[in-house]
């Protein structure tokens, strides 16, 4: 009995490696793409150092940071201000236990997959106001209550897109929402919605052109200014995990998840968790350029895109497609 | 079995200890975010049930905005809680009379109520697999049985919104506004006048 719960409690742990330590290291490789991708946009040639091409500068960074002294402001509320980071970091890991990379390879393959999905992302506002407000500093303080209100504005229309997507599906599974776009990606006939999912993911990880809560022509660092060393490389590590759960979250819902481009021979032999892997690199570029390409919004802009853009399109497509499927008797059971 | 027997002790302790501590903390905000805690603990508690869609929806809710919210209004406001605290022995009484009526409303239930579903149907800590999911399940009752029910819901929250705008809104006049359109068709030709400008004279 005892020996069963010791064996299925490896089993788990086991299991739980094998997605966190992938993630970590592919972490490690999107920062130094990031800043490779950047050098290019930019004409430069980038960290080219540390390694062939400069592919372990992160890892040189990481380092680095981790052996720095680890400052807790003195004026700070110490519990809380240390619990910050690591509550960022362990959400941005937490979603992972859902994402299916292919045909049953999935941790936990949950019936309410998306809901849970969506309940991480939003509890991931938590990790920032909590370090801002922990820093007892104006700078943090203000980054967190920025990043509260956006990231709650922001989540609105990505439940009204996850709904449109869900009404198409009959499913809350996130394997099942894979395999009902084996005929078409949900990119294609929900185009608008798609680009609606990206941009608002761009908000809801906290990305240019929507990175208010750190912007650091206004705010020194925003949230994290008073955060050094190790604590400072979590919230790193935690924004980069959640841009790819975010990312594998884009491609499970419209690009398709594991499935190949078209069902036939030299495509459909290549293993699905290559193709998953291939278009989270694709939606990751996408925000690499983004980043590259366009100027910071104002806060103002911002709150505005959000509710008055976003939300009355999103909510008008919920009942257009509602409409559509009902119309044409075309609703999944 | 045990596993299930452990995490059930896991939440339900832990919510009842963070419940404790949101009354007891000396700092506002240490309250609201044990209040977060007892919320999580609560969702994994309906995990354990079987109801999946409950403990979500309540993560995304109650934790993910109505929390955030909460928690956004009290570091804003400068609340003086020792103040707040003069009064304890004077509401001590009224506190008391409360909780008591609770606590035996909870013993009349579980003591006396043995016909009861809750006896009879005594199920083990496990999550019920059925055939239909529970979103189902709920959807296919809210939206038949309860659907005036549940538009009703949907209109006292409208009307509570609406109050609370009304309540909020000062229309005050000479307020300048931008207007996005305009703005974001500005271009060179519009933005940019050209003058000669001669030497020794301003424009």
């Amino acid at each position: 009995m005892t020996y069963d719960i010791l064996i299925t409690g490896l089993i788990i742990i086991a299991q739980i490696l094998a997605v966190v330590v992938p993630v970590l290291i592919s972490v490690a490789f999107l920062v130094y793409a990031e800043r490779k991708v950047l050098a290019l946009i930019q004409l430069r040639r980038g960290p080219n150092i540390v390694g062939p091409f400069g592919i372990l500068q992160s890892f040189a960074d990481a380092l680095k940071l981790i052996t720095k002294e680890n400052i807790i402001p003195s004026g700070s509320n110490k519990i809380v201000f240390i619990l910050a980071p690591i509550i960022t970091m362990v959400l941005s890991l937490a979603g992972w236990a859902v994402i299916p990379f292919a045909p049953g390879w999935v941790v936990s393959d949950i019936n309410v997959g998306i809901m849970y999905l969506f309940a991480v992302s939003s509890l991931g506002v938590y990790g920032i106001i909590m370090a801002g407000w922990a820093s007892n500093s104006q700078y943090p303080f203000l980054g967190a209550l920025r990043s509260a209100a956006q990231m709650v504005s922001y989540e609105v229309s990505i439940g009204f897109v996850i709904i449109t997507v869900l009404l198409c599906v009959g499913s809350l599974n996130l394997s099942k929402i894979v395999l009902a776009q084996q005929t078409v990606w949900f990119a294609i006939p929900l185009l608008p919605m798609f680009i609606i999912f990206f941009i608002s993911a761009l908000a809801e990880t906290n990305r240019l052109p929507f990175d208010l809560p750190e912007d650091e022509s206004t705010l020194v660092a925003g949230f994290f200014t008073e955060y050094s060393s190790a604590s400072f490389v979590l919230f790193f590590l935690g924004e980069y995990a959640s841009m790819i759960l975010m990312s594998s979250m884009t491609v499970i819902l419209f690009l398709g998840g594991w499935l190949p481009p078209f069902d036939v021979y030299p495509l459909n032999v290549v293993p699905g968790v290559i193709w998953f892997t291939v278009k989270v690199i694709f939606i990751l570029f996408l925000f690499i350029w983004v980043r590259g390409t366009f100027p910071r919004y104002r806060y103002d802009q911002l709150m505005r895109l959000g509710w008055k853009v976003f939300l009355p399109f999103s909510l008008f497509w919920v009942v257009a497609t509602s409409g559509f499927l009902v119309y044409f008797d075309m609703l999944p059971n | 079995m045990v596993l299930y027997s452990l995490t059930f002790y896991l939440f339900s302790s832990v919510a009842v200890l963070s419940a404790l501590m949101v009354i007891s903390a000396k700092n506002p905000v240490h309250s609201v975010l044990f209040l977060i805690l007892s919320f999580v603990n609560a969702s994994g508690l309906f995990v354990l049930l079987g109801a999946e869609f409950l403990a979500m929806i309540l993560v995304v809710v109650y934790v993910g905005a109505v929390a955030v919210l909460f928690l956004f209004v009290v570091m804003m406001l400068d609340i003086n809680f020792v103040k707040l605290r003069e009064g304890f022995l004077q509401y001590l009484p009224f506190g008391a009379l409360l909780g008591i009526v609770l606590v035996i409303e909870l013993g009349i239930l579980f003591l006396t109520d043995r016909s009861s579903n809750i006896y009879n149907n005594q199920t083990p800590l496990q999550p019920i697999v059925n055939e239909v999911e529970n979103t189902k399940m709920i959807g296919q009752i809210l939206y038949t049985e309860y659907f005036y029910l549940f538009q009703i819901c949907g209109i006292i929250l409208l009307v509570a919104m609406i109050g609370s705008i009304t309540l909020t809104l000062r229309d005050k006049g000479g307020v300048k506004r931008q207007n996005i359109v305009s703005q974001n068709t500005v271009d060179a030709s519009t933005a940019i006048e050209k003058k000669k400008v001669k030497i020794g004279e301003g424009i």
